[in-house]
């Protein structure tokens, strides 16, 4: 499969990036692993004029931390992701998402930025994001947007990007202690897109109840989606299985999966209330470790 | 649209193209360059056969465009070889069988070979999860693991013992 004629620019800095792009605004496409971006193109379901390639401009790729929270620069791979170790410290549920998403060739190149703003509903990060209560970062020729994850993931491959800006940065609040979490993935075959996709942050007062929650939930509606009912059940309220079950249920019931090659609805739903539960426990088990 | 010049440098030596941009690198090294070993599978980044090493990080060449690479240090199947000395990993897949039809081949050495040069004693899970983006549809996978243990095993001597056989090095 060839991609439909297409120019190609590499420019050094975001600067001149973001100067193309408005521009060039509507007829350009940003380019950052490639790994969503070039199927769409081979497939000419995307046909850009031109492709805007971030692959040198420094300090897209990083992950650092303030007093505040956690930043995730939007060229970072899903393998740096993966291999990060102080950041699976404070949040575990990175690894997990990390380590599940294609195989060992698409985490090298493919990154957390272009994964976000290609947006598709069965991809393992808009949910985690969701999940974490991150922000995303948008920068523009005209200023810089922080936007919630939550309301950013309009429908499917729709988001709240504006055609001029491009995505920079992903920035997760730096969790309190006795927090967990945790993404619990249901696939089909080794690498794959997810049949369903669980995320849970729990975060635990002193008395043992749940202060925070956040749950995500991945292609089981038109876009990835914060399971807001179960989040409702689930605050204030003492943790246990019997909990779990009826948020996970919760859940199951504010999804909308359809019929596809990963199965009927109906189990899609079943499912919904399995992964929910297991994310919750793994969560929880991680908060009281 | 207009052609852009490309400069990579394959298995060692420089190599300039003036292609569209959106020439995939794999058709830049097959049709541009003639090294057919890379081969075309799935053409959708799901088998792995046309696994290459761009910088040194295994990629799949069909979901690159060549301008991507430009400036790149490329690695294919066709640099694996020492002369007429086959790269362990090589020899390893003669010896214990990793192959059939042979298709997967190439793409399965070149991840196999990032495998090894991050993780030089792999279990066979971690085998298993390496080449976990590669598909072979003859072997059912236990011979290709085997070539890789074996190929593991020889590069390790080969590390302890540098001066002694003169085998290859790692790949990258």
């Amino acid at each position: 499969m060839i991609p439909a004629a297409v120019d190609y620019v590499r420019p050094a800095d975001l600067g001149e990036a973001l100067r193309i792009l408005k521009e060039r605004e509507g007829e350009a496409k940003v380019l950052s692993g490639g790994y969503s971006l070039l199927p769409l193109l081979k497939l000419r379901l995307a046909q850009p004029a031109l492709l805007i390639d971030l692959q040198a401009i420094d300090g897209l790729d990083g992950i650092s931390r303030t007093d505040d929270d956690i930043r995730i620069g939007a060229r970072a791979t899903h393998r740096r992701i993966l291999e990060d170790d102080g950041l699976a410290a404070v949040l575990p549920i990175m690894r997990d998402a990390a380590g599940g998403i294609g195989d060992p060739q698409i985490r090298n190149w493919g990154t957390i930025g272009g994964s976000v703003a290609h947006a598709d509903p069965s991809a393992d990060w808009p949910a985690v994001l969701q999940a974490v209560h991150a922000s995303i970062v948008l920068r523009s020729a005209d200023g810089v947007r922080v936007v919630p994850a939550r309301g950013f993931f309009v429908d499917t491959f729709q988001t709240g990007i504006e055609p001029a800006e491009i995505l920079t940065e992903v920035r997760i609040p730096l969790p309190g202690p006795k927090t967990g979490s945790a993404y619990q993935k249901l696939e089909r075959r080794a690498g794959d897109f997810s049949t369903v996709g669980a995320a849970a942050l729990l975060t635990l007062g002193d008395d043992g109840r749940i202060a925070q929650v956040g749950i995500g939930l991945t292609a089981v509606a038109d876009a990835p989606f914060a399971a807001t009912n179960a989040e409702d059940a689930l605050r204030d309220a003492q943790p246990g299985d019997e909990l779990f079950r009826d948020a996970a249920a919760a859940a199951s019931r504010q999804s909308r999966p359809a019929d596809d090659a990963h199965g009927p609805a109906e189990y899609k739903r079943a499912m919904v209330t399995e992964m929910t539960f297991r994310a919750l426990r793994a969560a929880l088990g991680r908060a009281l470790a | 649209m207009t052609k852009q010049h490309v400069s990579v440098t394959v298995n060692g030596q420089v190599r300039e193209a003036d292609v569209e941009p959106r020439l995939l690198l794999v058709h830049l090294l097959r049709d541009v360059f003639g090294l057919t070993g890379t081969h075309v599978g799935c053409d959708t980044s799901n088998c792995g056969a046309c696994t290459v090493h761009v910088n040194g990080l295994s990629a799949k060449s069909c979901t690159m465009l060549a301008v991507q690479a430009d400036g790149a240090e490329i690695l294919t199947i066709e640099g694996m070889a020492s002369g007429a000395t086959l790269h362990p990993l090589q020899q390893g897949f003669w010896d214990q069988h990793g192959l059939q039809c042979g298709f997967c081949t190439p793409g399965m050495i070149m991840q196999s070979a990032w495998l090894l040069a991050r993780n030089p004693d792999p279990s066979e899970d971690e085998i298993r999860d390496g080449i976990s983006g590669n598909l072979c549809r003859c072997t059912g996978y236990v011979n290709i693991v085997k070539a890789i243990q074996q190929a593991a095993a020889e590069l390790r001597a080969a590390e302890a013992a540098p001066d002694a056989s003169g085998a290859p090095a790692a790949a990258s």
